[in-house]
């Protein structure tokens, strides 16, 4: 069985804290997926905010908060198990995230070292 | 009393301790019968013990003098000092349990072990309550043995280190000893109930020393306590099992539900969280009468305990807990994706799930359990259930 990360990427800053019902709901997501033993490692949820955050660049030049592109940024991670990459894609599909405040979910297949 | 006089052989001489301990329990109920219980029968049973072990090591030292001549060491110091308080048999008691709990035997030995040395159970006992034959429980003991007498557990002298890296496996044992009593597919309750109250005896046993009284032992106890309250109520008159929702509360045991909480205070101190706080809190959460989001609190610590460890049991757990807060038709999706159709208890849930839904689908997931399960009292009542179903399904709408 292969793992894949799922990435998350939110639209703005400003929907970085869930309410308690979108809170649930993507713990019960979460819960889904370890409830069928395929979540590889729970990750971590990245605070973006410029007191958690910076961006370190050549010359020694130091941004404040998380690193965007336009305004997506990273807000965290998990590794799931999955036999192929379409079936790691159906599981990020189920996330709540989309209808809650859009974003999205990068899948990457992650490197077996031995 | 095997584990106080364990402490004073060593745990390779473990067969010495428990033949004293026989002989002493069988001159008791001799003596007893005849000349009534004494004032102190602890005091009694451990002097005519000493007395045992002198003789035992007279006959000894006979033997070892007079035949084996070669003169092998003696290799147990003759005159230690044989001495009882309640601190002794505390504490050996405790030393016991860490030495049978050891990682070197598979689980299902360890819990039989602990069985026979710990609770005292008979051979047949343990079989019976395994659902198991003799010989398989007797070699198994024999094995488990074995490993013991070469582990060279300090038994006499438990320290902070051993207990640190025991105390996971003797939770774990202790843990399984329970369920093994509450979950278990023997139709005996007397000794389902006793595997659960033994297991309870040698959880306090830890909560009463210092160095093992920690937060993770009083959450698996107040766990253990939360359940046992009903033990009266989910068996029903032939042995079956009566579903939550259908129990009589007022069987519910108040006293045990008290303690567990307890035991779950105490539990509080400190901010570690394990498996057995989140289970404790689960149980805790069933026996509230109250429906106050009792379901939405369930179904988050269910979502807690499958991502620190995944097992298939708390996976269909989380899955009913889920169609309590969001109905059946959202929890069956949940529960198809789990990928555990080879399990009785995956299709009775899809049975109960389907059945206010699609009385055809729900029968043949009954039907499925029905021949995956072997416990005889589980296929009545899932049978029964399909029964009261083509019942109401007359005449057939779909």
């Amino acid at each position: 069985m292969k793992e894949f990360a799922l990435i998350f990427r939110l639209k703005d800053i400003s929907d970085f804290k869930p309410s308690p019902e979108q809170m649930q709901e993507r713990m019960n997501w979460l819960a889904g997926i370890a409830s069928q033993n395929k979540l590889a490692d729970k990750g971590n949820t990245l605070l973006p905010f410029a007191a958690s955050a910076k961006t370190v660049k050549p010359n020694n030049v130091i941004t404040d908060g998380a690193y965007t592109e336009i305004k997506e940024f990273i807000s965290g991670y998990i590794v799931v198990k999955a036999d192929t990459i379409d079936e790691a894609v159906e599981m990020a599909k189920g996330n709540p995230i989309f209808d809650q405040v859009g974003g999205s979910i990068e899948v990457r297949e992650v490197l077996q070292r031995d | 009393m095997t584990a106080v006089l364990c402490r004073h052989f060593g745990l390779a001489h473990i067969e010495i301790a428990e033949d004293i301990a026989s002989d002493t329990f069988l001159k008791a109920s001799e003596h007893w019968a005849i000349n009534g219980v004494p004032d102190n029968p602890t005091a009694w049973l451990y002097t005519v013990a000493r007395n045992k072990i002198r003789d035992y090591f007279k006959h000894k030292s006979v033997f070892e003098n007079k035949i084996k001549s070669a003169a092998k060491p003696v290799e147990i110091e003759l005159e230690k000092d044989f001495e009882i308080n309640h601190q002794i048999i505390a504490d050996s008691q405790l030393a016991m349990i860490f030495a049978v709990c050891n990682p070197a035997n598979p689980i299902e030995a360890q819990i039989s072990l602990a069985l026979q040395i710990l609770c005292g159970f008979s051979v047949e006992e343990i079989a019976n309550a395994f659902l198991t034959n003799r010989e398989t429980i007797k070699k198994r003991l024999q094995r488990a043995r074995t490993k013991l007498r070469n582990d060279k557990f300090q038994i006499d002298y438990l320290t902070a280190a051993d207990i640190k890296t025991r105390l996971e496996t003797v939770l774990k044992t202790l843990y399984l000893l329970f369920n093994e009593g509450y979950f278990s597919t023997t139709n005996n309750q007397l000794i389902r109930k006793e595997l659960c109250f033994e297991a309870i005896r040698l959880t306090l046993v830890l909560t009463e020393n210092s160095l093992t009284n920690t937060p993770q032992v009083n959450a698996l106890l107040a766990l253990m306590c939360f359940q046992s309250s009903r033990l009266e109520a989910r068996t029903g008159v032939n042995g079956e099992a009566i579903l939550f929702d259908k129990q009589d509360k007022s069987l519910w045991d108040r006293s045990l539900i008290d303690r567990g909480n307890y035991y779950l205070v105490e539990a509080c101190h400190g901010g570690e969280i394990s498996t057995y706080h989140l289970e404790a809190g689960i149980a805790y959460w069933h026996t509230t009468f109250t429906d106050n989001n009792k379901w939405e609190h369930i179904l988050q610590l269910y979502n807690k305990l499958i991502l620190v460890e995944y097992s298939p049991v708390t996976a269909l757990n989380r899955a009913f807990a889920f169609s309590k807060v969001y109905g059946n038709e959202k929890a069956i999706k949940e529960v198809e994706m789990l990928n555990l159709s080879e399990s009785n208890y995956y299709h009775e849930l899809l049975g109960y799930l389907y059945s206010s839904i699609d009385v055809p689908t729900s029968i043949q997931h009954y039907t499925r359990a029905i021949n995956l399960t072997k416990s005889k009292v589980e296929q009545e009542t899932l049978q029964q259930e399909i029964n009261r179903l083509l019942q109401i399904s007359l005449p057939p709408f779909k």
